[in-house]
């Protein structure tokens, strides 16, 4: 048993029906986001990530795609069990998220005060007024200068950092339980990115919010998470925590993607050497080899890893991986 | 030895239209006084945030944008005012890599024809040594001859990015200017690349200008680095004494922003108040000064100007 879980997701399977046939692209997905901690999805493009995101937010486009098995548990109810309108009232109240890309995710013909009041009047039994207030307190929530005047601005007046800022205040504004955020600062400068992420963990802090936060940055995942969910062709390869993780990754593709990735070296005082290749390419979703699907590009496979797909193993107290050959490779 | 490229006092400035009559009611300064030399065999990384000028430094010194001021020195010619028959001969010596290797591909050619293409614009190979050719930059860069006859669909992107290199080298440059090669590339494709950059230069002593906005793969393949912002450079120097001991306020705030793949890391960082300010407006004195952590009175009046603070390590900044 897992103390205190607020978002229970259990056998999570995503298709998509292509005319390139059915792309599996969450398949048996499952993992717990606590109270009040920051889960890392982390993963490749199209490893699932995104995928698994929108489907906690029954957000997948239908056709094609279809959320086939499951159960996505908020405090214990599950939203894949109830009707449309329920779920309307889930998202932007109970669960939020935001975007990688702010300027598509926002309407471009309302101000963001509008934007944001809109959110709160949806949820909450407010007059017009003291939404537009509530607008303003979230844009000073979340660092915005001058919020009563940037409430009056329109997207394109702001720049990209502000307009992730507004994102996190559209989100926020109802006070959610959980936000997920699927790459937010992936689009952004650095020195933006590193304003959104302490921006995002001083609200946390804050609220108590728990965050399930999709990314690709192994850096980003280091500096704000506790506990990561490794993601590789569609299925969870590993779980652990953040400590654990970095130092003692124990799936292949794991470890592989920690020895390909430069480090700063002058802050860790590691020597430049050649990076690590993991050679060939993630396979077609639609076209996944049978057993393991890392085992192309794995050298511990052997016959058992085409065989079957690996199950996931508690191979230490916490640290969840699918992998025949873990436990030999630890 | 001579530069395989020295470039002096670059400038480029883009008028800003607006209204019916299309008159000029601004100017961008994209690039606005850039100097730097390359060696042969030697990568300088430029680095930046967007709309710094670096992309911009990179078309205009490739004569892709006409560049308004400032000297491009390749082989002790100065290329930046030579009509476009004279530079012909100078584009042999310098090819580009492009960010997206999704874009920069005809979709039409088939990838032995993409390659091919510079041997016949410049009558270098026909027929079958044109054949032989392509084959063997094909194999340089880890594709398969067999593949020639595919097109740019039927490739991943890394494997994009290697046809984009292989057009590159079909020529034997001496310089690549590669505009963030790695960054649209997954995280295990980028390091096949980047060593596959790394490996090209061992080989065939090949220089780039390496433009990325990721400071630790900037700092792998680099031997030299200059830090960019609102189109100047604000510092320079080896590798090693650029990311070991920053000099300007502006490459301490990147570094620490940048986020380390280590948790047992907790670094105090410094972060930057708001965003970079309009190329259009770049703010008086030093341009670094709204978000400056030291700025002092004399910083938003007085322009600094790059002063040698240490051997080979330069920065403009009045403070140190």
């Amino acid at each position: 048993m897992i103390a205190d879980p607020i978002l229970e997701v259990t056998g999570l399977r995503t298709v998509f029906f292509t005319s390139a046939g059915l792309v599996r692209a969450v398949e048996d997905v499952s993992f717990t986001l606590r109270r009040g901690e920051v889960l890392a999805v982390v993963g490749e493009s199209g490893c699932g990530k995104s995928i698994t995101a929108l489907s906690l937010m029954r957000l997948v486009p239908s056709p094609p795609g279809r959320i086939v098995a499951g159960s996505v548990r908020l405090e214990g109810r599950d939203l894949l069990a109830i009707s449309e309108p329920e779920m309307r009232a889930v998202r932007g109240n109970l669960m939020s998220m935001i975007f990688q890309e702010p300027m598509t995710s926002l309407n471009p013909v309302l101000t963001i005060g509008e934007q944001i009041a809109e959110a709160v009047r949806l949820h909450r039994d407010v007059t017009k007024a003291q939404a537009w207030e509530r607008a303003v307190e979230m844009l000073r929530r979340v660092r915005i200068p001058e919020p009563a005047q940037r409430a009056k601005e329109y997207p394109h007046q702001l720049s990209g950092g502000m307009r992730q800022r507004a994102m996190i205040a559209i989100a926020l504004a109802c006070d959610p339980k959980v936000l997920i955020a699927d790459e937010p600062t992936t689009a952004l400068d650095v020195t933006i990115q590193a304003q959104i992420l302490d921006l995002v963990l001083q609200l946390q802090q804050e609220s108590g919010t728990s965050v399930l936060l999709i990314t690709h940055d192994l850096g980003v995942v280091a500096e704000t998470a506790q506990r990561v969910v490794v993601m590789y062709a569609g299925r969870k390869i590993e779980e652990a925590s953040v400590e654990d993780l970095f130092e003692r990754p124990m799936h292949p593709y794991t470890h592989g993607l920690m020895r390909s990735i430069p480090h700063l070296a002058a802050l860790s005082g590691a020597v430049a050497e050649r990076l690590q290749e993991i050679p060939g390419m993630v396979p077609a979703l639609s076209n996944l080899p049978s057993g393991c699907a890392f085992a192309a590009r794995c050298g511990h496979a052997d016959a058992a890893c085409t065989a079957g797909v690996p199950p996931l193993v508690e191979r230490r107290p916490d640290h969840f991986v699918a992998c025949w050959h873990a436990g030999a490779l630890s | 030895m001579t530069p395989v490229l020295h470039v002096e006092d670059l400038k480029k400035h883009y008028p800003v239209k607006s209204g019916f009559l299309r008159r000029t009611t601004g100017t961008v300064f994209a690039v606005d006084g850039v100097s730097f030399s390359i060696a042969p065999g030697e990568t300088l990384g430029l680095v930046g945030e967007s709309g710094c000028g670096k992309s911009t430094v990179a078309r205009t010194v490739m004569r892709l944008v006409e560049p308004t001021s400032g000297k491009i020195m390749v082989e002790g010619t100065d290329i930046a005012r030579l009509p476009k028959a004279a530079l012909r001969p100078f584009r042999r010596e310098m090819q580009m890599v492009f960010q997206d290797p999704f874009s920069s591909l005809n979709p039409r050619m088939s990838a032995g024809d993409i390659v091919r293409e510079p041997l016949l614009v410049h009558n270098v190979a026909t027929g079958r040594e044109a054949d032989d050719r392509v084959a063997a930059l094909f194999a340089q860069v880890g594709l398969r001859p067999a593949q020639m006859g595919n097109f740019p669909h039927q490739f991943s992107g890394g494997q994009r990015q290697r046809i984009s290199i292989a057009r590159a080298l079909a020529l034997n440059p001496r310089l690549i200017v590669a505009d963030e090669p790695v960054s649209a590339l997954d995280v295990s494709i980028q390091a096949q690349v980047i060593n596959l950059l790394m490996d090209l230069q061992r080989d065939q002593g090949l220089a780039y200008l390496f433009i990325a906005h990721d400071l630790a793969v900037v700092e792998h393949i680099s031997h030299k680095v200059a830090v960019m912002y609102l189109g100047r450079i604000v510092e320079y120097a080896d590798k090693a004494s650029l990311y070991r001991t920053p000099q300007h306020p502006y490459t301490e705030a990147l570094l620490s922003a940048v986020p380390v793949p280590d948790p047992k890391l907790k670094r105090r960082k410094r972060l930057l108040e708001g965003d970079v300010p309009s190329p259009m407006r770049p703010p008086p004195g030093c341009a670094f000064h709204t978000r400056c952590p030291y700025a002092e009175a004399r910083c938003k009046v007085e322009a600094p100007v790059l002063r040698e603070l240490a051997p080979g390590h330069v920065a403009a900044c009045h403070l140190r």
